[in-house]
């Protein structure tokens, strides 16, 4: 071991970074203080390391000073530790001779006493002077990339990056789990602030992905298993039946009109529950892709009881008209199983999307004890020409006296239900205030009534969106600031019997206002899908604090995440509108291209071997492994790790009895030399 | 040309190292053929002030086993080590601590106490101690005194080279008196042992399967043990995968599971949170609570993972104990 | 020591979650004691329990192990080893009269910067509460009495009837002796 000390000369370097590191650290004392360690021949302080004059600097130093191990003392490595290796490569050396100690994130933006910080800064590049002398030169692996691409969520985030890729020369498989892709989007009537049809505008992208050569789409399907690495992931697919022959169907949907059941009669999810369905149905009229699907739940020809394995069993009560309207198609099969496909994908982009909060939890707004309480989203449906009633605003409760459906005379939409509350979830769901205008645009353009924002802010932070909202209080809707106490049909004048009263402090008149609506409208915020942390886990993602999954950087890798090759697009990273959903869509296909194209990717040399003069091939380290990289060689009675299966987390190492296995990069000596230098100074 | 001078001393120790000497059988014959010993307390007569005279580094190698724990053995560990040329640690006392050194865990006065007052068998109802200094018809003989710590022998003098075991093995040593002989020796500060763990060598080792993982541990003396099968893989606390090999296995070809007398591999810096990790790390269950339950297996973690290695394990001695 | 005495903490991180989130808190410009050093590793099934004493013997007065969350590890199950390490670990400890506050491991994923300036503030109350561990000092302390011949002899060398006192060797350091085992 000491051999490897023999000859180190060092070079270190510490960062200002302007004054994020220079306002709590003594940057020169630092520097002064390296200077008198063991190996160091050189020891500058530098105002920004990362850029350009900072890396030419190491790079000239290496040859000037002849210097064979490098340390910057800066940032965190997860930020830059890939910019300085590259200067020392540049510099004629092997990167991984350099060490990175972060004094930035972990001492000056979190300490308050700049002797304390300074002191901190001192032990930390200590200990990296201790460990750098016991690093060696490593070899960088490089890993194929299969060109096959994984999308999973098919709404306009997933329809988006998959169309991307596939335009790209690219195969791609699509996983959406409802019967027909397009998510969200192909709810909404309208797109602010264009007022764009939502269903012109996707319905072309939708079919283009049913049609296109290299997508395989694989609608009411989940991802069940991912296993393997970036370039090389193992995807197995659940298919859940519809009990239809996508094959044989050809979507002329006589199944349906034949049906025994001959009214529709079960509730329709697309219309949030405002339609009804039959058994067999198409989820709406330009469902991607056009195929039936049965519900097993309702259909006579099944039985209400579960087989033993838990599908359903089939009966034979009813008279099977379907299957008599399919005729010779005979695409209907009623025995069909659950399947599983097994898939060879390079890259993953993720795109699950959201789910809106459900308004229930504020028992106080009313939904579900008063009719005439509706969500956004159930709006959508109502204001749509395609919705359940063809675009008439109806209220749910109350009838004119003639028995004819009643028109909302005055409507109240709530902002910010179930966002921006300690209560319920503390984020702003970005896209409520926005879409609230919309729906407010368009309800007084189907009825005339009377229509009042309940709102906090006015946020309306994009393209065109400001001279939205001015459009709006031209229009005549009325804007009252102010979070709604309540929703309630206590009626204390004759102008509130029969209306639904909205209880609000107006915080610009200053009083509290009791307003009478026929209708009220919850703007629902956006949370994270109630599987994200399964999913999370499925693709060995990162949640944050409120649920979404976390990317690799906010600013600099806002689609990577912590695992290579899986990307995230659209709403199950945050709150976003389908401008944003699109862009970053596109971002993350141009991600993967970048894997796909370049056809390898370089891998940390973290993995571990075995010293195998050493190993007394004892088996302890064998079933610690989840990659099954480490295997028991029976004729040489010793233990041998795959280099291409290690991920390099080191557990074997630190639990082999003999200490015969070394992690490069976190080798025994180097994290035992690293504790004896941050005790070094105190 | 005279026989080179060798010595053999015994510190704290039971006397099976001094054994193992004599278990060289024939073997010892030759030794003693070709050496002139010059101190050998178990077998022979020597006065130490004849040591004293001699001239330093007169003695070409002392044989040491015990470990250091009275002030007298370290006075004659310092003594012998400036007489000899080279210093050998002999057996796990010397070389670890060994089984004394599990007095680490506690005080001087809980175990003199304990051993004077206190035990079972002990009858001295005037609690007499032994004394440092006492008056006997005009003279006044000193004692040793026990000193807090117990030590390996180079936590006290410099160690030229380390034969491990509890014994040592008569192969291992007649390997070690030989190469000092013949004049091929291996590194200074070398354990004349291979450096590799005793699975190696250990006649059971195939039995064991390679997914191994632990539901419940039993000490030997609560499972009818089958005579073939990995100690492990029977759920019983075997240090064969954390200690060196050289014994050919013994204890496991006598039953019984190896504790650890011969030490760590070069490789480890302490035996005992080794083999803890990686005995823990195949702990089956996954919750806190279950853990600890397999847990209950280990009753004695430290007389387990220390039997013969606390005096060299990175914490040496119960941390909180007094030094008087 | 003329200053204040503040304990040192030194911490093992997962390279995923916890140290992650020690970065976190630095963009969030969480305030947090200064006396904790970070090691990074790619993950807690990497702690060898060696790292953790050699810390405590080489002066750290407490030491923090963070990884991923149950079920969250990026390796699928690192973490549950160290957890089992650490169940023996802790009672290993607390048999060689170390108290229990002094190893902690802690769940901290990426999002939780907040729970890595809570559990150091935290750590860092408990271990002032305690002092300080100073096993180095208590090894220097405890080898005094080997020392101690040593010194009679210096001073009294000619007359205290030890012959072995003139030339006695200095030993090899006791408390630091690391001998190289081949």
């Amino acid at each position: 071991m000491q051999s490897t000390k023999e000859n180190t000369r060092i070079g270190f370097y510490v960062c200002h970074c302007g004054h994020n590191i220079a306002a709590m650290v003594d940057c020169a004392d630092v520097a002064k203080y390296v200077k008198g360690l063991p190996n160091v021949v050189l020891s500058r302080d530098y105002k920004y390391m990362c850029s350009d004059p900072g890396q030419e600097l190491i790079q000239k130093d290496i040859r000037e000073y002849n210097l064979n191990r490098v340390v910057v003392a800066s940032c965190s490595p997860l930020l830059h530790e890939h910019t300085f290796r590259s200067a020392t490569a540049a510099g004629g050396l092997n990167p991984y001779y350099f060490h990175m100690v972060n004094i930035r994130e972990h001492d000056s933006w979190v300490h308050t006493d700049r002797g304390e910080a300074t002191a901190k800064a001192k032990a930390l590049a200590h200990a990296a002077i201790d460990r750098v002398a016991f690093h060696k030169a490593l070899e960088t692996k490089t890993v194929k990339i299969n060109p096959d691409a994984l999308v999973v969520g098919g709404g306009i985030a997933g329809i988006h990056a998959a169309m991307t890729l596939a335009n790209a020369g690219k195969k791609v498989y699509l996983v959406e789990r409802e019967p027909s892709i397009g998510g969200h989007m192909a709810k909404f009537d309208k797109t602010f602030p264009t007022l764009d049809c939502a269903a012109c505008i996707l319905t072309p992208k939708m079919s283009e992905v049913g049609a296109h050569p290299n997508i395989t789409l694989w609608s009411y399907s989940e991802v069940a298993q991912v296993d393997g690495y970036v370039g090389n992931y193992k995807v197995r697919v659940k298919r859940k039946p519809r009990y239809i022959s996508e094959e044989r169907c050809i979507g002329c949907m006589d199944c349906i009109s034949q049906c025994v059941f001959k009214e529709p009669k079960f509730e329709d999810e697309f219309n949030e529950g405002l339609g009804k369905r039959k058994p067999v149905y198409i989820p709406f009229p330009q469902a991607t892709p056009q195929i039936v699907v049965i519900d097993p739940n309702v259909c006579l020809n099944f039985k209400r009881a579960k087989g033993p394995d838990g599908t359903p069993i089939v009966s034979d009560k009813c008279k099977k008209t379907c299957v008599e309207a399919c005729g010779d198609k005979n695409a209907i099969d009623f025995t069909q199983k659950e399947e599983i496909k097994e898939i060879e994908v390079g890259t993953i982009i993720v795109a699950t999307g959201f789910k809106t909060f459900d308004s229930k939890r504020i028992p106080g707004y009313g939904y579900g004890i008063y009719k005439n309480v509706y969500t956004a989203l159930e709006i959508e449906r109502l204001v749509n020409a395609s919705g359940p009633t063809g675009g008439e605003v109806i209220l749910r409760e109350g009838k004119n006296p003639d028995g004819s459906p009643k028109h909302p005379k005055s409507i109240g939409i709530i902002h910010c239900v179930g966002s921006r509350d300690k209560k319920t979830n503390i984020w702003c769901s970005r896209v409520c205030c926005m879409y609230s205008m919309k729906l407010a645009h368009l309800l007084k353009e189907h009825t005339d009534a009377e229509v009042y924002n309940f709102y906090i802010d006015i946020r309306a932070p994009g393209k065109g969106y400001e001279e939205f909202y001015n459009k709006l209080l031209d229009e005549g809707v009325h804007f009252i600031r102010g979070r709604v106490g309540e929703v309630t049909d206590w009626a204390m004048t004759p102008e509130e019997e029969g209306k639904l009263v909205i209880r609000v402090e107006d915080t610009l008149a200053g009083y509290v206002r009791r307003i009478p609506v026929d209708m009220v409208v919850l703007s629902s915020g956006l949370e994270p899908q109630a599987d994200a942390q399964d999913v999370r886990r499925l693709f060995n993602m990162s949640c944050g604090t409120e649920g979404f999954f976390l990317e690799r950087h906010p600013k600099l890798a806002p689609v990577n995440t912590f695992t290579d090759g899986i990307f995230i697009a659209g709403a199950c990273q945050g709150p976003r509108d389908i401008p944003d959903t699109v862009a970053q869509a596109g971002a993350a296909a141009a991600e993967a291209l970048v894997l796909i194209d370049k056809g390898y990717v370089e891998q940390e040399p973290n993995t571990a071997f075995i010293l195998d003069e050493e190993c007394s091939g004892c088996k302890s380290c064998v079933p610690l492994c989840p990659y099954s990289a480490i295997l028991y060689d029976e004729t040489r009675k010793k233990a041998h790790i795959n280099e291409a299966l290690c991920k390099g987390c080191g557990t074997c190492v630190g639990a082999c009895p003999s200490g015969s296995i070394v992690q490069n990069l976190f080798e025994d000596e180097q994290i035992f030399s690293e504790i004896q230098g941050v005790l070094a100074y105190d | 040309m005279s026989k080179p001078k060798v010595a053999f001393y015994w510190c704290a120790s039971c006397g099976g190292c001094e054994e193992t000497v004599v278990d060289l059988a024939e073997d010892i014959l030759g030794v003693v053929e070709k050496v002139d010993i010059v101190l050998w307390p178990v077998a022979m007569d020597f006065k130490y002030k004849d040591i004293e005279a001699m001239p330093d580094k007169s003695i070409v190698a002392t044989l040491l086993n015990g470990a250091i724990r009275t002030t007298e053995q370290e006075e004659m560990a310092h003594m012998l080590r400036r007489k000899s040329q080279y210093l050998i640690a002999y057996g796990a006392c010397a070389h670890l601590g060994g089984i004394p050194a599990l007095g680490n865990q506690f005080s001087r006065e809980h175990m003199l106490k304990f051993n004077y007052e206190d035990a079972p068998s002990m009858a001295n109802p005037k609690k007499t101690r032994p004394q440092l200094k006492f008056a006997d018809g005009g003279r006044e003989p000193t004692l040793p005194e026990l000193h807090n710590v117990v030590r390996a022998l180079d936590q006290v003098v410099e160690v030229d080279y380390y034969v491990p075991g509890c014994p040592p093995t008569p192969k291992l040593t007649k390997a070690a008196v030989t190469a000092l002989l013949e004049n091929r020796l291996p590194p200074k500060g070398s354990v004349i042992a291979p450096d590799i763990a005793l699975c190696d060598e250990c006649p059971r080792k195939a039995s064991k399967p390679v997914n191994t993982s632990f539901a419940e541990f039993r000490r030997p003396h609560q499972k009818l043990m089958d005579p073939n099968l990995c100690l492990l893989a029977q759920g019983i606390v075997c240090m064969g995968p954390s200690t060196r090999s050289g014994c050919e296995a013994a204890c496991l070809r006598g039953g019984m599971p190896c504790t650890g007398c011969f030490g760590p591999t070069s490789r480890v810096r302490d035996q005992g949170l080794k083999i803890l990790s990686s005995l823990c790390s195949n702990i089956a269950p996954k919750e806190e609570g279950e853990i600890n339950k397999v847990l209950e297996g280990i009753p004695d973690p430290v007389g387990t993972f220390y039997r013969y290695g606390l005096a060299k394990s990175l914490m040496r001695r119960k941390v909180n104990l007094p030094v008087k | 020591m003329t200053k204040e005495w503040r304990p040192r903490i030194v911490a093992f991180f997962c390279n995923w979650c916890t140290y992650t989130a020690a970065d976190l808190a630095g963009v969030s410009r969480m305030k947090y004691a200064s006396n904790v050093r970070v090691i990074r590793l790619m993950c807690s099934g990497r702690v060898d329990p060696q790292f953790v004493l050699d810390a405590l013997t080489r002066g750290a007065d407490g030491v923090l192990i963070g990884g991923c969350h149950p079920g969250d590890c990026h390796y699928a199950e690192g973490n549950y080893k160290m957890l089992r390490r650490f169940q023996l670990l802790k009672r290993l400890l607390r048999d060689m009269g170390i108290e229990e506050e002094r190893v902690r491991l802690e769940w901290i994923s990426a999002a939780e910067g907040d729970k890595v300036k809570a559990v150091i503030n935290e750590m860092t109350e408990q271990l002032m509460k305690l002092g300080p561990l100073g096993l180095p000092q208590r090894f220097e302390e405890w080898d005094k009495e080997v020392t101690r011949l040593e010194e009679e002899i210096r001073g009294d060398a000619a007359g205290a009837g030890c012959a072995c006192a003139a030339k006695l060797q200095k030993p090899a350091a006791a408390s630091k002796s690391e001998v190289a085992h081949v």
